[in-house]
């Protein structure tokens, strides 16, 4: 399954972020042209330091048969970045994930191979830790790196639909979905692979 | 939020009616009052939440980031005891809107025989006022809250018009259930939602966030904002982070002449009016009045009954679930399109029980992905095992009022500002267990017919409350058994009136939200021929 650019907007404006989604909702602002997210202005060393972290941890926490993973995580984290205190907070967990990368392989975090990432995620206990946004280097990587990315993935109906569901809680999917019997699959999803 | 140091929160002069709690019920007072020219201020202990939802959306479903409508800490201090733990926090919600920012939003009326049990069975106490001289207001009710609802279910009431909206559609598991509760000569229906079906009063329909309790990102579920809002439209003043801590009463003790309240600069302000209403839920209207004991009311403001606190009643959950051989569709949306009242009227044993058919049974695969302790194909392998074959029913129960069931104030424990907190003295009865019993045993009935795998159970033994406070300021015709009489003003005291759940003398097995709003518009028409 293929993720895309369009699927990371779909959950960002489930969250009243920015654009793109299917559905205009009245308490949120309206998505406009001119609040898709697009960046964070002018410091580069996001786009440098923290995606490539963020990229090479979806790697690892997403199943293996999503594609298009590089997009999808830039377009929300991203995204994501509308909020300050919550980029800085990103930013300084992803620092010490690719610290401690150094630390003990020497190479940044995004040039570990997918085992070695998983690896050094569980020895830092981070698949057992609550996630905690202030709390220790564990449970921020795992609030701020690990559920973020599981949130955009589970959150988006291509991949709830991985898991049984294309609407999932979070996602303002409309009330059709849960009249139906079984699982809608749009019509754009035939030849995903080739897009 | 708005800002909490900055903003005036002087009293307003010449007020002609003051009003304590910016929830459903002080909301609707306060507009309808307002509307007419009246010179309205509400005070509201909790903040405005203002802007989107983004916030609580996040706090809901990604844990780490606390309550989502900021409950708990030292300004919400309370108590427990007796036999059953009430957990009173996670049951309300401080703020404009009050608790209605994170209710579900079913809204049923009472039946005639919650008006009348100790005339019809011998137990509780009649109401009052009957089902007819109500009626009117729950339409007007349906119609502030905007009610989307059917005219299908054989049980209900009578009533005079169709809802506001129309009902959603039943969901596919109802579709399930309905092959069973044929079988078995169970009638299924719909369900009477505050949540827009359609756009309604400038709030959207709903767009399926799937999250209502504890927030609806969309507005389509009805809060108390919106009346709130539409009363400052109207000129009403709304004080938010103002903590009401006292009334004052003049020499006759006849009359409030003011409620005294702190700010978050630590001043204390006292508000004048003509008129007073108690609206701050069915915990802390009692303990205001308890704090404002003086030597003319030794024993709490409006109490000489002595029953102020007493008869503390909650509806009880009854659940069963378990998981079938084919996709259920579970988790799409957080409020459910099907009931049966069939057994609400029955009288062995006599507590009202209702029956809901769940859509949203089981785990939902994003929020179980947030908490798992792997991930990958691990974790996604999980999560398509765990969901979609989950089905499940729920059920309220009735508790009756029962004098030893009771909120009260410890004087063991003060919150931060000094006072003394609420401690709610709750269990749960044998009748009520029994109720609840019988509750399985149809939810058994109807899964078992279905060839449910049953693998919880919530009865007798594990019971909760569904976080209705209800009974402890009873509304009745006898000074010496209750609070306020039938237009809910205190017998005690000319200018004082209660609104919300705790003047129910009874509360059935309904949601009490929509007898709330309906008793609000009672009183606002009340108030209205004072002020006038």
């Amino acid at each position: 399954m293929r993720l895309t650019r369009r699927d990371a907007l779909t959950v960002l404006a489930g969250l009243g972020i920015g654009g793109g989604g299917a559905v205009a909702v009245d308490r949120f602002d309206p998505p406009t042209a001119e609040r898709q997210p697009t960046g964070v202005g002018d410091d580069g060393d996001f786009s440098t330091d923290v995606l490539p972290t963020m990229v090479a941890a979806a790697a690892v926490v997403y199943p293996s048969e999503a594609t298009g993973v590089s997009e999808f995580v830039e377009t929300y984290v991203l995204g994501r970045t509308t909020e300050e205190d919550r980029t800085e907070a990103m930013r300084a967990a992803v620092t010490e994930l690719d610290s401690v990368a150094r630390d003990w392989y020497d190479v940044p975090f995004s040039d570990l191979s997918t085992e070695e990432r998983d690896s050094l995620l569980r020895e830092l206990g981070v698949d057992t830790a609550d996630p905690v946004p202030d709390g220790t280097i564990s449970e921020r990587i795992r609030f701020h790196v690990v559920n973020e990315l599981l949130y955009a993935f589970y959150a988006s109906p291509t991949g709830g639909r991985l898991v049984g569901i294309e609407n999932p809680i979070g996602h303002p999917g409309g009330v059709e979905s849960y009249q139906r019997e079984t699982m809608e699959t749009p019509a754009t999803e035939e030849g995903r692979e080739d897009e | 939020m708005s800002d909490a140091a900055e903003t005036d929160r002087t009293p307003v002069e010449d007020a002609d009616l003051c009003i304590v709690g910016a929830g459903p019920a002080g909301g609707i007072v306060a507009h309808r009052l307002a509307a007419t020219g009246a010179r309205v201020v509400v005070l509201e202990a909790g903040p405005r939440f203002d802007g989107d939802r983004r916030d609580q959306l996040d706090r809901h479903v990604r844990p780490g980031l606390g309550d989502p409508w900021e409950m708990g800490g030292p300004r919400d201090e309370f108590t427990s005891s007796g036999g059953s733990f009430y957990p009173l926090n996670a049951s309300r919600v401080k703020g404009v809107g009050g608790s209605t920012l994170h209710w579900q939003g079913m809204v049923m009326r009472l039946h005639e025989r919650d008006f009348e049990l100790a005339s019809r069975h011998g137990v509780g106490v009649d109401w009052p006022i009957s089902y007819d001289d109500l009626k009117p207001h729950y339409a007007a009710a349906e119609r502030e809250l905007g009610v989307a609802g059917a005219v299908d279910n054989p049980y209900a009431p009578p009533r005079d018009e169709p809802y506001p909206l129309p009902a959603f559609p039943p969901s596919h598991s109802d579709s399930i259930f309905a092959e069973a509760c044929e079988r078995l000569g169970i009638d299924m229906h719909s369900v009477p939602n505050a949540r827009n079906s359609e756009p309604y009063d400038g709030r959207s329909s709903c767009v399926g966030y799937g999250t209502c309790k504890p927030v609806c990102p969309s507005g389509a579920k009805y809060t108390a904002e919106s009346h709130v809002e539409k009363a400052e439209s109207a000129g009403a003043h709304v004080i938010d982070h103002a903590r009401v801590r006292r009334l004052e009463h003049d020499e006759s003790g006849e009359r409030v002449v003011a409620a005294r309240y702190t700010t978050p600069d630590g001043e204390t302000h006292r508000q004048e009016a003509d008129q007073f209403v108690l609206a701050c839920g069915g915990v802390e209207n009692v303990r205001l009045l308890l704090l404002s004991a003086s030597a003319a009311y030794p024993d709490g403001l409006a109490n000489s009954s002595g029953v102020v606190g007493r008869y503390f009643m909650d509806h009880l959950f009854a659940g069963m679930g378990g998981r079938l051989d084919r996709p259920t569709r579970q988790n799409h949306v957080g409020f459910n399109t099907s009931e049966t009242h069939q057994f609400y009227d029955d009288t062995d044993p006599v507590n009202g029980l209702k029956l809901e058919f769940l859509n949203y049974a089981g785990p939902s695969p994003v929020v179980d992905a947030l908490h798992a302790d792997t991930w990958g194909d691990e974790l996604r392998t999980q999560l398509a095992d765990a969901y979609g074959t989950h089905i499940a029913m729920g059920a309220l129960v009735e508790q009756l009022p029962r004098e030893d069931n009771y909120v009260t104030l410890d004087s063991e424990t003060t919150d931060d500002l000094g006072d003394p907190v609420p401690e709610v003295h709750w269990a749960v009865d044998d009748e009520t267990k029994a109720a609840l019993t019988r509750a399985n045993e149809i939810q058994a009935s109807v899964l078992d017919e279905l060839g449910v795998d049953i693998d919880w159970t919530v009865g007798p033994e594990n019971t909760g409350p569904a976080f209705h406070h209800m009974g402890t300021t009873r509304m009745g015709d006898d000074p010496d058994s209750s609070v306020v009489d039938a237009e809910c003003r205190t017998h005690d005291l000319q200018n004082l009136w209660i609104a919300g759940s705790s003047v129910f003398p009874t509360g059935g097995a309904m949601n009490p939200t929509l007898t709330i709003a309906a008793l609000s518009v009672r009183i606002a028409e009340s108030l209205q021929q004072r002020i006038e």
